[in-house]
């Protein structure tokens, strides 16, 4: 009933959003309405590191009380993240080819999402490899925990290399520098897409504990 | 382009025999034997860890000479340096590598997931050396790639603390 309530909550988020990006905000002076992919771009990434987050906490939980519910929601926020930094990518690509002229450049910070999204394949690999369920999850979790915490070492040895992607507009020290109703369209769509990243976390999660129960 | 080829070769070997680690307890079914060692089960992870750190650090020190000789490169007084930053990227990469492998040898197709897991976690690792090598190979002082010497010690501190926290949940089964 509250996954219900939870998807709902995330149509009508999708669709606040979507009326914010292509309507209240303005179209913007000189990329034009190519900017607008930005209302899906960068929220899917906030929300991708936000479920990495939940997994690495539910990892940890895991292997201190070796519950599997706390298994199954490490999996399953780990493999939304997944999805979620893949949207982030793609819609990079398609901002990218009339912006910079390129689907992709070896840039440093495409560099860094690249890098953690391929982290995260190979720990849905390693979930698929192993044929016995209890230490498939104690192995997963320790990878959860390692790529995880590698994240900001990723982030930071590429931040150390020139970056041709402007420096994030937001979440910096100082003032921001984007028009507030950006801003607000921008909040908007994060709230939408959390919400759906946490829809799509409880069912996989309960798609998982189906898939248990019918294995067991 | 230098740095990156001896980093390949370094990486390549360090691979190689990191996948190894856990063969003989696999093969020779002694897994229950390092179950059974009395004391605490990261003290296993420590002593595979030393191993590995020394056998990648001999063959290391030879990769360097054939490299030095073969590539007419004078190392002169940027030895030490770049002794340092081999140093502390080699200990990292072995810190992960004994984890992930203790985890894929009992696990089919071995040989294919070890390094899947293992090449994307060390980019930092691999990053932080071949910047810091390039720079020191061109005679810049040590002052220079103090960043990146910063961030190969953080991986290394990271690396070691989760094998050494975690290494008996690995070794459990």
């Amino acid at each position: 009933m509250s996954t219900l309530l939870l998807g709902w909550l995330a149509a009508v988020g999708l669709a606040a959003g979507l009326v914010m990006g292509f309507g209240v905000a303005p179209r913007e002076v000189t990329q034009g309405n190519v900017q607008r992919i930005m209302y899906l771009h960068v929220p899917a990434v906030w929300v991708a590191y936000l479920a990495f987050t939940v997994g690495l906490i539910a990892s940890i939980t895991y292997l201190a009380q070796r519950r599997p519910g706390a298994d199954r929601l490490a999996h399953a926020a780990c493999e939304v993240g997944t999805v979620f930094l893949g949207v982030n990518i793609a819609t990079g690509a398609i901002w990218g080819k009339p912006t910079w002229g390129t689907w992709w450049t070896w840039d440093a910070r495409l560099t860094s999402v690249a890098v953690v999204f391929v982290m995260f394949l190979a720990y849905l690999l390693l979930r698929g490899a192993i044929e016995d369920h209890e230490r498939g999850a104690r192995y997963a979790a320790v990878l959860a925990i390692v790529a995880a915490l590698n994240i900001p070492l990723v982030h930071f040895s590429v931040y150390w290399w020139r970056t041709l992607h402007q420096p994030p507009s937001l979440l910096k020290p100082g003032s921001s520098t984007m028009p507030a109703v950006i801003v607000t369209a921008l909040l908007v769509n994060f709230v939408a897409l959390a919400l759906l990243g946490a829809y799509f976390v409880a069912r996989r999660a309960r798609l998982l504990a189906v898939e248990e129960e019918a294995l067991a | 382009m230098l740095p990156g080829l001896l980093w390949l070769g370094f990486i390549l070997s360090g691979v190689l025999g990191l996948g190894r680690a856990f063969l003989v307890e696999h093969e020779n079914d002694c897994w229950e034997a390092l179950l059974l060692a009395p004391g605490d089960k990261s003290a296993i992870y420590l002593g595979k860890l030393t191993g590995s750190l020394v056998l990648m650090l001999v063959v290391e020190a030879l990769v360097l000479a054939l490299f030095v000789l073969f590539f007419n490169v004078d190392l002169g007084p940027a030895l030490p340096a770049l002794a340092l930053v081999i140093g502390l990227g080699t200990v990292g990469i072995a810190a992960v590598g004994t984890l992930f492998a203790a985890m894929t040898a009992q696990v089919r197709a071995r040989e294919l997931l070890f390094p899947v897991l293992l090449l994307p976690v060390l980019v930092p690792v691999l990053l932080g050396t071949v910047k810091a090598t390039e720079a020191l190979l061109l005679r810049e002082p040590l002052a220079a790639v103090a960043h990146w010497l910063k961030l190969l010690i953080a991986a290394d501190v990271v690396y070691l603390a989760i094998g050494f926290l975690t290494f008996d949940v690995i070794l459990e089964g």
